[in-house]
């Protein structure tokens, strides 16, 4: 019998021929972390030992609190700072570079058939690039700090296949909301979720990035797209090291096998107050909302500000609403610019913030006030996540939230096609 | 055995009710950590939790962020177990890491009552209430290593301090 690609990594990292459900001891090949660095910090320190294991794994991007918009978020940033100097980090990305998940797949660490952990739990966003990445806490990441070694279970592995063409108007996160609306927030849990098939193959490593980052909202342990040609090129700019893709076999055990024709989706919300509470948007038009927010690490790149600045173009938002834009990094803002993209959407009326997480998770940069309903493009719409416990967050792709930012209500993005 | 109360709630609780996001990168003592606790979800849990009452969930109990205050807020308030159909992965682990005892069971949540007196006897494996005697499955040997040491940081400690000698 065959192998799925995370029992290919885990038997190759453990050095045991382990399947679904064993639990391996492993060593990763990088840890990510975060402004959550600090906290991670503090346990490290508990555990009685001067210096991390492997200086040459840690990677740390400062972005959730971007720049300190307290003296308390000041004081955590200086103490990352600070350790990084201690202890002689060198992968350690400042509040000028963007979201980490962006930026740690633009620094190259993202590695077809590399075993990455990090503590956020959207880092399952590197399967994008064939990665084994899966999101811990911050205790196990202080452990592997001081260690270099965390206990993993071999996960069991959904197929997903997908064929068939999107249709104008919709993209890779109708997909994902389909997907999660279909099958709920747990259906993954513990598990590995291989987006495979023709029109798998077809998307871009940024539409890629949406399906993994937000498997998360499944439950998945990782998310995988096979690393190919689009990977190998992707990557061919970035790093000089040479590509092994590691794929799952064709005989490999596989929990279920999930298929989805892309021709057959259309624009999809997620409503509140959790992710799998999917509609077509057809139910929800008309909708009146006071906050967009266009970005973030699952739709902050230049292909998302492209599409919502393409229904935007010559257009303007709504007196009644606010729309605010966060670029996943500082690259794909660059890019954004040199493209006009940005002038676009400034043009129509929408508020630039810094590359980083804004207030996708409401601890800074327009929190929600009680009464008030946000349309994303984030991952998430839990109660509260943006600010007030009496708001709602309704999660849509770039292209609905620019559409319905034109007429202030919630609308199909076909209108504008 | 500890006695203490159930608090019941149902499928889907998320990191995000039971520590929001705005307070996870700001540094707090336990204490103000416990009095956030399912701040988003039930506004008198901090105010009236016991030491050693349980907190029961339907599916997918703690999904979401992987902030891990989700699991030590809890542990900080006292509670003595969390009892759920099935949890988030990345909350599991918190928990374990923490210390506080997570029970999977299926018919567990659908039998234990909001209020109810329980206590939870570790080396049976059973959820005890005046009416029944409920049995759950052990934890994997690895992960009760990690709880029977108290949480990932005394276990770690043994851990290094072994590799040293």
């Amino acid at each position: 019998m065959g192998k799925t690609f995370s029992e290919k990594v885990l038997s190759a990292k453990s050095g045991k021929d382990v399947r679904a459900g064993d639990i391996v001891t492993v060593s990763p090949d990088y840890i990510l972390s975060h402004d959550n660095s600090a906290a991670i910090i503090k346990k490290f320190r508990m555990f009685g030992v001067e210096r991390v294991s492997r200086p040459e794994k840690i990677v740390i991007v400062l972005d959730h609190v971007t720049p300190a918009s307290s003296e308390k978020y000041a004081q955590n940033h200086k103490e990352i700072r600070e350790f990084v100097k201690e202890q002689g980090l060198s992968h350690f990305f400042d509040i000028n570079n963007g979201i980490c998940h962006q930026v740690f797949c633009e620094q190259g660490f993202a590695l077809p058939g590399k075993l990455i952990v990090g503590s956020d739990s959207h880092t399952t966003s590197y399967g994008s690039l064939g990665v084994f990445s899966a999101g811990i806490g911050r205790t196990e990441a202080a452990s592997v700090w001081a260690t270099n070694e965390i206990w993993l279970r071999v996960p069991e592995t959904i197929k997903i296949e997908l064929s068939g063409k999107l249709k104008p108007g919709v993209s890779a996160k109708d997909v994902i909301l389909k997907i999660i609306g279909d099958n709920g927030a747990d259906r993954a849990n513990y598990k590995a979720v291989e987006f495979i098939g023709p029109a798998a193959q077809e998307f871009s490593i940024s539409s890629r990035f949406v399906l993994c980052n937000m498997a998360a909202e499944m439950g998945a342990k990782n998310g995988y797209f096979p690393a190919d040609k689009t990977v190998e090129e992707y990557l061919s700019s970035i790093t000089g090291e040479k590509i092994e893709p590691v794929c799952s076999d064709e005989d490999a055990s596989f929990e279920s096998v999930l298929s989805y024709d892309l021709s057959l989706i259309g624009p999809q919300v997620a409503c509140p107050h959790t992710v799998d509470n999917v509609k077509p948007v057809s139910e929800v038009e008309g909708l009146a909302f006071d906050q967009g927010l266009i970005g973030t690490c699952t739709n902050g790149r230049l292909e998302d500000l492209k599409e919502a600045a393409s229904i935007l173009k010559g257009k303007k938002i709504a007196p009644s609403v606010r729309v605010i834009v966060v670029p996943a990094s500082r690259q794909e803002y660059l890019k954004a610019l040199r493209e006009g993209v940005m002038e676009t959407l400034i043009e129509a009326g929408c508020v630039v913030l810094n590359p980083g997480c804004g207030p996708c998770l409401g601890a800074h940069q327009g929190v929600l006030a009680p009464g008030e309903r946000a349309l994303s493009t984030a991952n998430r719409n839990f109660r509260g996540r943006m600010g007030s416990r009496d708001s709602e967050i309704y999660l849509a792709s770039p292209a609905t939230v620019a559409a319905s930012a034109v007429g202030g209500k919630l609308c199909d993005p076909r209108k504008y096609l | 055995m500890k006695k203490g109360r159930v608090w019941k709630y149902g499928d889907d609780v998320n990191t995000d009710v039971i520590f929001p996001g705005k307070y996870t990168y700001t540094p707090m003592e336990p204490e103000e950590m416990a009095s956030h606790a399912l701040e988003d979800l039930d506004s008198d849990f901090a105010s009236q939790v016991r030491e050693n009452d349980v907190i029961v969930g339907g599916r997918n109990f703690g999904c979401g962020s992987s902030r891990e205050q989700a699991a030590s807020c809890l542990k900080y308030a006292g509670v003595q177990a969390v009892v759920a159909q099935s949890f988030a992965r990345i909350f599991f682990r918190n928990a374990v890491n923490q210390g506080l005892p997570v029970i999977i069971s299926e018919e567990a949540p659908d039998r234990l009552e909001k209020g109810e007196e329980v206590s939870i006897d570790f080396q049976r494996n059973e959820i005890i209430t005046q009416r029944a005697r409920i049995p759950f499955a052990p934890l994997p040997d690895s992960v009760q290593k990690i709880l029977d040491a108290g949480g990932l940081v005394p276990y770690t400690k043994k851990k290094i301090g072994r590799d040293k000698s």
